[in-house]
């Protein structure tokens, strides 16, 4: 099935995408895609203990199963105000 | 004007219009409490020039609904409104405006320092800083709107 990968700040920078199209297998969670881009993008790796994930603009855990045509985020740690 | 009351918005803050927007109209509120966010021109010994600030917006105006939730929980009968600017943003410009209302000047004070606290802690906004030498993505709370720890530290410094 496929997904679509919204990143933000510094990790779009490292992608350097806003968005990535990706395949993946039935079962998949938000954590499988996060390991695929991590070894797709080694930066990313320092990440894996600070982002936090989204489905479909709402906030979800890493063990989140997803289904076809979700669309994911992966934000870095937030710096607004 | 009919202002949204929690929004990402590309233009200036009007902080009247949100002051406009919390008058829930009953003729019992007491108090508003305002906060303004603005670009500082230092920030760790760096000389900073402007800011850019992204959003993933509709996720930070949900963030901004459980906040709103979060405060009418705390303090019931308070009145939220809460508007963060994106882009570019100049030295002395505001990135952020909260407005709080409620019948005492004590929940509004309290709800607004717990709006800005939890902005801070949960909302998906990202700062750029541009400064003398380079530039810098601010990363700051990993967001996660149920972290308890975060929670009892935004309610802790409100009413401190």
């Amino acid at each position: 099935m496929r997904v679509t990968v919204r990143l933000f700040a510094r990790l779009r920078d490292i992608a350097g995408a806003s968005e990535l199209a990706r395949e993946v297998a039935a079962g998949a969670t938000i954590g499988t895609v996060w390991r695929e881009l991590a070894g797709e993008y080694p930066e990313l790796e320092h990440y894996e203990r600070s982002i936090s994930s989204a489905v479909n603009a709402d906030y979800a855990r890493m063990d989140r199963v997803l289904c076809d045509g979700d669309e994911v985020a992966f934000l870095p740690p937030v710096s607004g105000g | 004007m009919v202002t949204s009351v929690l929004a990402v918005v590309r233009a200036p803050l009007e902080l009247n219009a949100l002051v406009a927007a919390v008058n829930d109209g009953t003729g019992g509120q007491g108090a508003v409490v305002t906060f303004l966010g603005l670009v500082r021109n230092h920030n760790v010994g760096r000389r900073v020039h402007y800011l850019e600030y992204e959003a993933f917006e509709p996720l930070a105006v949900k963030a901004f609904g459980r906040i709103a939730e979060e405060v009418r929980e705390r303090w019931p009968g308070a009145t939220l409104a809460l508007h963060h600017r994106i882009g570019r943003l100049e030295i002395g410009e505001a990135s952020v405006a909260i407005a709080a209302a409620s019948a005492h000047r004590r929940d509004a004070y309290a709800a607004c320092r717990y709006a800005i606290e939890r902005v801070k802690q949960i909302a998906p906004i990202w700062k750029r800083e541009f400064f003398d030498g380079g530039d810098v993505w601010i990363e700051g709370a990993t967001a996660d709107p149920e972290d308890r720890n975060a929670l009892a530290e935004a309610e802790r410094v409100a009413c401190a």
